[in-house]
């Protein structure tokens, strides 16, 4: 077995909101990317997908606050750590986080060598103005982005350009994991497929150890990860790799994303679409049993008292479902 | 498919330019197209191709610089008020963002309150009316009883999306442009809107112009569609010649830039 | 609506703005109410009377009396006559005069007008001393003559018949009146200006003017820049450019020279506070038009304008619906800054003498202006200027901080 790079175990973390109400927007999530690997998380928007990339830092600041659970970066664990501390020596260079907006957190009045720099000299103090640019240069190539970029002030780049540079610049330092939210989202497919490719190479290359990707996207993510987590109103619904998770999926929640994944791709347009009627419950107020069973057609009445735990199918295969795994398998075929 | 000799709509050399001497960009560079009833067609363009000032030529929002629109065979005049209101009684439109395209002083019942009026149910007793809207909100899955005196942004993206296929339920247009109608929700509500839409049309008969970023979609939809770069048409067909099979270059680039599942997606061509 | 005006009230800035600009408010409307005075009646004869309250000597001499005996009495008495300045003033003359140093003791009161009582002689100029200084020596003299003394002052009255003064009574030193008992007591809080006016009163007034004339100018200056900046933003074109040939125009002339123009154009005879008041407004209205035809540009091709385009509406149903009020809430806080710098405005005009005419009613730059020509600031009569100033700082401190708040609230970007 791989060295585990990150290991998340039953990680909660609420945001606060201004009239004092708990929102436990990640609950109970536990998760472990292997060295070499990369995971996919998936769900609707408002299901904390976003909530728990920011949780992975360590780096809390208000409304969002930490409850419990571990987590544990090669072998360190920065649970407990002060926030201070976490930026200091945590993020950049053992967690590098791409927001969705990344290429906006450009400032538009430095060249991009000098943002760069910035980034290096936060934790090796010493390195000269040489050094650093030569570090830049050759892992600009590394990627495929010209060197002369460095020269350049944000506004000379194109969106797409920007966002390759941002990435680029955030794993400088080398980081073990990167945590990528819709990094592509706000960019046309053709910036899109630029900036999947150069994830890929961050991989390949082993400038990074380890990802996690977060998208809405499913097509996307399935091209770009190992593994898939679907979330579902802060929990974890299902885990499985990649190709299972796509076309054999097991929760009912997983099986309408999939359900609903339109490709340009013969055979599409014989799929009938299926959507999931309703929308996510109050994160407030969460039901007592099984959050997805207001949305659910299969579901039984026993589904909104029971709480349900994962279970493991084998192979790290996971799924949140009072079903089992051959019932499950029964309903999708009589659906067909 | 009812097929009529002749089109609904007809554009011919629409031109739209921007600014003026040197700063004059094309937006449109002289396009043709033609329409015909109850068909769905499907626009699909990068941002920056002009597809949305395209559309918004057909609908009569921004006048053309260049090129003539016909609708039902006569050369359409929208000069007057008067004759705006009877254009947009055939043309309709649901807009991209959701969020922006509500004005959030109004409450839901006024937005279809509206459509009503302008089909000349303005003086309908109100019971009457109540009922329409209500027929139109469980058409897609609303409840009125629910929305009446909320505000639109008290709903979710999708839910406002929906709230607009109602507004269309009611208007009952020849031609709904639908410009990027998905491309603000996420991917699970997407099949729902799509699956409305379709439904709606099959409905009333309406001819569709989907306006896209997104090839799946334009695939998945579209009985034509037409590839748009730089203000032209580079390809169209239909979705299995221009999306299984494409000719042009511009369109190979953009179907492989779409990330595939059922084959594989060969990210070395960037 | 309610939530925004909720909102609003949650504002700490607003709220404080609000508390404050209302305070003034309300003095200015509910202080005419129980003060019946004329602003601009002259009561005093001389200028600059202190904040104080003024008893009435004759009433108090004729109303009842009360013996009180407080020890400390003869003590303030000295004590007000008899400062620390007077004491070394004392010393300095009698070492002039040559009584040695170590028998002074100047904190010993007794000895020391004892001392001075002896040897003072209002004759003598000691060479190098200033006849302005051999006068105050005399002045404190007279004033020390009988401090120390137990005495009352007997009071006197002409006999018809005879001429001559008879004594009607004594006023004991341990003599008190009520001065709740004397018919006639006015308290200037603020004291009197140059005219003899009381300041408060005319403050008040002055204020009230004042916040008129900021709000006519205000009113018309956002009138004339909303309809201006919303034909030129949604109609654009050329009406578009015309309106904007004339508010670059109006950009470029400094709107102070224009308002000292026109209102010396118009002379001072028809000058009134609404007069002044107008031409402010029709000087200040192009920062409005420019913000306003910025806003409405960027929303005229919105798509919720889009939308109600599509429902068939017509262009003005657009612009009151759809367009004004997104922005009504800037509008509003334009407003406010509107009224504040008309106040400013119009206080500028009036220190240069430009201001509505004098006879009619006090302004706050009016009142400026009148302690500027008299002196006030450098006489130190600090009542006759500081709490004008302190009121137009209030004013516009208040306006501005509802401003501020009412940014918070409609700016989602500076909502926390």
């Amino acid at each position: 077995m791989a060295k585990k790079i990150l290991e998340v175990k039953e990680l909660t973390t609420k945001y606060i909101t201004r009239f004092k109400e708990n929102v436990y927007a990640v609950d109970h999530v536990s998760l472990t990317v292997e060295e070499g690997k990369s995971l996919g998380i998936a769900g609707e928007s408002g299901c904390g997908k976003s909530t728990l990339a920011l949780s992975l830092m360590g780096y809390y600041f208000p409304p969002l606050y930490y409850t419990s659970g571990e987590i544990i970066i090669d072998g360190q664990n920065i649970s407990g750590m002060k926030p201070d501390d976490v930026r200091k020596s945590i993020l950049g260079k053992e967690i590098a986080y791409i927001p969705q907006a990344a290429m906006n957190a450009l400032n538009p009045t430095q060249k991009i060598i000098r943002f760069i720099e910035d980034v290096v000299h936060a934790h090796h103090p010493d390195a000269t103005k040489e050094e650093i640019y030569d570090l830049a240069r050759t892992r600009f190539e590394r990627l495929g982005l010209p060197a002369s970029v460095l020269e350049k002030y944000p506004v000379e780049l194109s969106g797409g350009m920007k966002q390759r540079t941002v990435i680029a610049t955030s794993v400088i330092l080398g980081p073990k994991v990167l945590i990528a939210d819709e990094p592509s989202s706000a960019l046309d497919v053709t910036s899109q497929k630029k900036v999947i490719k150069m994830l890929r190479d961050l991989m390949e290359t082993e400038i990074i150890k380890s990802m996690i990707f977060i998208t809405h996207e499913l097509p996307l993510l399935y091209n770009v990860t190992d593994d898939i987590m679907v979330m579902y109103a802060g929990q974890i619904v299902e885990k499985a790799n990649a190709e299972e998770a796509v076309f054999d999926p097991l929760h009912p929640y997983a099986k309408g994303l999939m359900g609903a994944i339109i490709v340009p791709e013969e055979g599409l347009r014989d799929v009938k679409l299926t959507a999931i009627p309703g929308v996510p419950p109050n994160l407030k107020n969460p039901p007592d049993g099984c959050r997805f069973a207001e949305r659910c057609k299969y579901a039984v009445p026993q589904c909104k008292v029971i709480k349900v735990g994962m279970t493991e199918v084998g192979d790290g295969r996971e799924y949140r479902c009072i079903f089992s795994e051959e019932e499950l398998r029964e309903f999708y075929k009589d659906a067909q | 498919m009812p097929n009529k000799q002749e089109p609904l709509l007809k554009a011919v050399g629409l031109t739209k330019e921007f600014g003026f001497g040197r700063q004059k960009t094309l937006a449109v560079a002289g396009v043709d197209i033609e329409l015909k009833e109850g068909e769905v067609i499907t626009i699909v363009g990068e941002s920056g191709s002009g597809k949305t000032t395209f559309a918004k030529m057909i609908l009569g929002l921004i006048a053309p610089t260049g090129g003539e629109i016909y609708f039902q065979g006569q050369l359409r005049d929208i000069s007057t008020y008067k004759k705006k209101l009877e254009y947009w009684k055939n043309i309709q439109a649901i807009f991209q963002d959701p969020y922006s395209a509500y004005n959030i002083f109004h409450k839901i019942d006024s937005v279809l309150m509206d459509c009503i009026r302008m089909r000349g149910g303005g003086n309908l007793p109100h019971k009457e009316k109540v009922k329409m809207m209500t027929e139109a909100c469980s058409f897609v899955n609303l409840k009125f009883e629910e929305l009446t005196n909320k505000y639109p942004f008290e709903l979710s993206g999708g839910q406002m999306q929906r709230l607009m296929i109602a507004r269309i339920f009611l208007l009952d247009p020849k031609i709904l442009i639908a410009d990027e109608i998905t491309s603000m929700i996420d991917a699970c509500s997407r099949a729902t809107i799509l699956d409305m839409l379709m439904e709606l049309r099959d409905k009333i008969g309406m001819t569709v112009i989907f306006i896209t970023h997104d090839v799946g979609l334009a695939y998945y939809v579209s009985d034509k569609v037409y590839i748009m770069e730089k203000g032209l048409f580079v390809e169209s067909g239909t979705p299995d010649e221009v999306i299984l099979h494409p000719k042009e270059p511009y369109t190979k680039r953009l179907i492989s830039d779409v990330p595939k599942i059922y084959e594989e997606w060969d990210l070395s061509t960037v | 609506m309610k939530h925004t005006i909720r909102e609003i009230f949650h504002s700490p800035k607003f709220l404080v703005g609000f508390s404050i600009f209302m305070f003034i408010l309300l003095v200015v409307i509910f202080y005419p109410l129980f003060v019946t005075a004329e602003p601009l009646e002259i009561i005093g004869k001389g200028t600059f009377f202190e904040p104080g309250i003024y008893v009435n000597v004759y009433d108090g001499v004729n109303s009842k009396q009360y013996t009180l005996n407080l020890d400390d009495a003869a003590e303030k008495r000295i004590a007000s006559k008899l400062g620390d300045q007077e004491r070394l003033d004392m010393q300095e003359w009698l070492l002039s005069f040559g009584i040695p140093e170590e028998e002074i003791d100047i904190y010993d009161t007794e000895k020391l007008i004892e001392l001075w009582e002896n040897n003072y002689d209002r004759s003598i100029r000691f060479p190098g001393m200033t006849s302005a200084r051999q006068k105050y020596f005399g002045r404190l003299n007279t004033s020390l003559a009988g401090l120390l003394s137990t005495e009352g002052i007997v009071l006197a009255a002409e006999n018809q018949e005879t001429g001559e003064l008879e004594s009607t009574g004594i006023i004991e030193q341990t003599n008190y009146l009520n001065v709740g008992q004397v018919a006639n007591v006015r308290v200037l809080p603020l004291g009197t200006d140059n005219f003899g006016r009381d300041m408060l009163t005319e403050l008040v007034s002055a204020t009230g003017t004042s916040l008129k004339i900021g709000f006519i100018a205000g009113s018309i200056a956002t009138m004339i820049g909303l309809t201006l900046g919303l034909l030129a933003g949604y109609i654009g074109g050329w009406v578009d450019d015309i309106i904007m040939f004339f508010t670059n125009l109006f950009t470029v002339i400094p709107s102070i020279v224009l308002l000292i123009l026109i209102s010396y154009s118009i002379g001072q005879e028809q000058r009134g506070a609404v007069t002044v008041a107008v031409v402010i407004g029709f000087t200040s209205w192009v920062w409005t038009t420019r913000a306003v035809r910025a806003q409405v540009i960027s929303l005229r091709h919105r798509d919720h304008v889009n939308l109600s385009k599509l429902s068939g509406h017509s262009v003005g149903h657009i612009i009151v619906h759809d367009i004004l009020p997104y922005i009504a809430s800037y509008v509003v806080m334009a407003f406010i800054l509107q009224i504040s710098s008309g106040i400013l405005a119009e206080a500028g005009l009036s220190i240069l003498g430009l201001g509505p005419k004098t006879t009619d009613v006090p302004t706050l730059g009016l009142m400026m202006n009148w302690a500027m020509i008299y002196s006030a600031h450098i006489m130190g009569k600090w009542w006759a200027y500081f709490p004008v100033i302190v009121v137009i700082a209030l004013v516009s401190f208040s306006m501005n901080l509802m401003n501020t708040g009412l940014d918070q609230v409609f700016n989602p970007a500076l909502r926390e």
